[in-house]
């Protein structure tokens, strides 16, 4: 049984190491929006919401190497798919919350 | 001092209530008798080497096999206690509060811990063998998945007699299950055991969605998977993006319980509605997850009890795609009446009149399938039989009820009560004693008795309809669901009498299914071909029950229907092919771990002290968790071999070198 760290050794450390970085500079960006900014409370939800979007591709690009693949590359697919439902459930909760507010 | 603890157990353990009473003493003797049991044959070794430690997904099939039958007389036996009480107008068969803890542990238990757990039985005991694959994707996984299931229910079943249930229904809304009107631990232990087992579900899902796409036997293109196969993928998909869900608003719920939060208070700025839609937005896509492995399971029986093969597998492949992305699509129509007007209520009710399309073309496959085929009536077939009726009914109703200003008459009724019994049990439950039977040959070597078997269908078959038609009838009356008691003269008491006394004929068809079990243990005619069924799919090319390798060489598949193709070969060929012996190689397999356990045992634990805000228990919980993740990515020497003598030796014993 090998016991070598199972990396992609062609990587190496770099990516890693920026995207931990910079995964630790995102959350505290929001909070530091959340706590010391001047925004009212639409502008923080916003910014915090923008922030996650790139906390979401640091992930998906710096750690999961979302773009390299052995065989098919069904993840990104998948993602697509996973990419529309969020969008689905998100835009669909707000409008479902509207209570009576659309034009009818 | 003394009455300090006089104190603390009256609000510890549930009294006063003379049936449950009766449960301390059954639950107190069952445990001394599984512990005499163990010791007296000395099996406590052999309990923990071959079944708490196990990594082999046939066996945590076998488990999850147990523990689905085991609740479900549990929930059935809260189902016959609410008939009772409903029987006969003005009853107090049971308290108020009692009906209220029965129908919210009935639905909860019959959801997560009967069907989540049976289709989780028939993934893990099928799926490997029909992709050629010799385990799942992440065995230890496996095991952390079926405990941490195992754990949540315990946690759950522990809440009626220490602690009180939960009684706010199995949708558990807020304001009703906040704190301010659900005082005590019952909802607490609601929230932490779906949490707990929601983990376990979750990496099912992610298991078995790399298994398929990563595991399946060289030549096995998506499109020659078996639909049974394919009807999981989805069921994947959907669990992996629907359970998150579950996991946020129940964690919100929680922190409002015990952080005193204010997520779902009104007046504090929260807001219930969200509640109830992030429940239905897992709560929605969680029906299709129990009812698409079901119409796979169905698509595998009447393939091989007509002998034809499947009629139209690219459209039933199709459909099972076109339901996992659109039950995305409906979640609203669960609460139309919450108001949230014409244009989110039109574009949910066409959206759910949608998903009857693929529906329908499933069931026309189906029948497409029997036509002209030589249909054998065996156990597993008539219960696909009986399903189709059943779902005709069921979808009917569902369209009716997607209609969202007819809507407003039917919510809440016992009109949408028997519906929704109508497709879980006469889908699901129909679906998952099916597979079980048909699949059973393949784990236990041996089949399950026809007569007895068609015996027990027949009495649950009229059972269901007994029970379920004059629900629909009190339902349209106006009887509203989870009413504790009505007075007479609305006409009502004709109609639940009969289906109180259905409901007992549904039980009566369970005992027997129990029976039939445990007469075919002994009688059951045994299986020594492999294919009782002759059947079309690769499972059925291996011995029975399944090597612990499963395939001695892995195949490579060049049909669609790969078994059945091989069979027309060796008739056409007339040579009988077997094993070749020096394509054997050393099979590397996981070892046991008895951590997946701990793990789990961990976790309840943590459940255990927030139910209780008993802060030491989670401390220590998640203390051991981490103890236990830091260990297992230290485990280097996961795994074992197995030698080829060994698997000579033991594709000898079958016969098949």
């Amino acid at each position: 049984m090998d016991v070598t760290p199972q990396t992609h050794p062609e990587h190496g450390l770099r990516l890693p190491i920026i995207g931990f970085v910079l995964s630790i500079l995102l959350t505290v960006a929001a909070l530091w929006v959340t706590y010391h900014s001047h925004l009212n409370s639409a502008g923080i939800v916003t910014a915090i919401l923008c922030l996650a979007v790139v906390q979401i591709a640091v992930q998906l690009f710096l750690f999961m190497h979302v773009l390299e693949s052995d065989d098919v590359p069904w993840h990104v697919l998948l993602l697509g798919l996973g990419l529309i439902l969020v969008v689905a459930i998100v835009a669909g909760s707000i409008w479902i919350m509207t209570f009576h507010t659309e034009a009818y | 001092m003394l009455s300090g603890i006089r104190t603390f157990a009256s609000h510890f353990f549930v009294l006063g209530e003379p049936m449950i009473y009766g449960a301390d003493v059954a639950i107190l003797l069952v445990s001394f008798a599984i512990v005499f049991v163990l010791t007296y044959f000395k099996k406590w070794g052999w309990l923990w080497r071959e079944w708490l430690t196990t990594v082999d997904h046939k066996k945590i099939g076998i488990m999850y096999l147990i523990a689905a039958l085991l609740m479900m007389f549990r929930g059935g036996v809260d189902a016959l206690l609410m008939r009772t009480q409903l029987m006969l107008p003005n009853m107090h068969f049971l308290r108020p509060q009692h009906y209220n803890e029965i129908f919210t542990t009935h639905g909860t238990l019959m959801i997560l811990f009967v069907a989540m757990p049976f289709i989780f039985a028939l993934f893990n005991i099928v799926v490997p063998l029909q992709v050629g694959a010799r385990d799942v994707a992440f065995p230890y996984l496996n095991a952390i998945s079926f405990w941490m299931f195992f754990f949540g229910a315990m946690l759950l079943n522990l809440s009626f007699v220490i602690g009180g249930s939960p009684d706010a229904g199995w949708s558990s809304y807020p304001p009703l299950a906040g704190p301010e009107f659900d005082k005590g631990p019952g909802e607490n232990y609601y929230l932490m055991s779906l949490q707990i087992s929601g983990i376990g579900s979750m990496a099912t899902g992610i298991n078995f969605f790399v298994t398929i796409l990563k595991m399946r036997a060289p030549g096995m293109t998506l499109m020659r998977m078996p639909l049974f196969t394919w009807s999981v993928f989805g069921a994947c998909v959907l669990i992996i993006v629907s359970f998150p869900a579950l996991t946020a608003v129940l964690g919100l719920l929680l922190l409002d319980r015990v952080a005193g939060a204010h997520f779902f208070t009104i007046l504090s700025g929260g807001m219930p509605m969200m509640f109830v839609n992030l429940f239905w937005i897992w709560g929605h896509p969680e029906v299709y997850i129990v009812v698409l492995p079901a119409f796979g399971v169905f698509s595998e029986i009447v393939a091989t009890f007509s002998q034809k093969r499947i009629f139209g597998y690219t459209s039933m492949v199709a459909s099972i795609l076109v339901i996992t992305v659109i039950s995305y699509f409906v979640w609203a129509h669960h609460f139309f009446t919450m108001g949230a007007g014409p244009g989110v209520n039109s574009f949910f009710a066409i959206a759910t009149m949608v998903i009857a399309i693929p529906t329908g073309v499933k069931v026309f496959n189906w029948l497409f399938t029997m036509y002209k085929g030589r249909v054998r009536i065996t156990a597993p077939m008539l219960w696909t039989l009986g399903f189709i009726p059943n779902f005709a009914i069921g979808g009917a109703t569902g369209v009716l009820l997607s209609v969202a200003p007819s809507d407003y008459q039917y919510h809440n009724s016992y009109f949408l009560v028997a519906h929704f019994h109508q497709v879980l049990i006469g889908g699901t439950i129909y679906g998952m004693i099916s597979g079980m039977y048909y699949w059973w040959p393949k784990i236990f070597g041996f089949k399950l008795t026809e007569g007895p078997a068609k015996l027990a269908f027949w009495f649950f078959n009229v059972g269901f309809y007994v029970t379920f038609m004059p629900l629909y009838v009190v339902g349209l009356m106006g009887m509203t669901r989870r009413i504790y008691t009505y007075p007479s003269g609305l006409g009502w008491g004709p109609w639940n009498l009969a289906s109180t006394i259905g409901s007992y004929t549904i039980g009566v068809g369970f005992v027997l299914i129990c029976v039939n079990i445990l007469h075919s243990v002994f009688y059951g005619e045994r299986d020594t071909t492999g294919d009782i069924w002759n059947a079309r799919t690769l499972e059925w090319s291996i011995p029975s029950p399944a090597p612990h390798y499963n395939f001695a060489v892995i195949p490579t598949v060049t049909h669609r229907d790969e078994w059945w193709a091989i069979k027309e070969e060796r008739r056409s060929k007339k040579e009988a092919k077997q094993t070749p012996l020096e394509e054997i190689r050393p099979i590397p397999m996981p070892k046991n771990s008895g951590k997946p356990f701990l793990f789990s045992l961990c976790f309840f634990l943590v459940g255990f002290g927030f139910t209780f805000a008993w802060y030491a228990f989670v401390v220590v919980g998640f203390a051991g968790v981490i103890t236990l993740l830091i260990m297992r990515s230290f485990d280097y020497n996961t795994e074992t071999t197995i030698s080829v003598d060994e698997i000579r030796r033991s594709e000898a014993a079958f016969g098949r070198i």
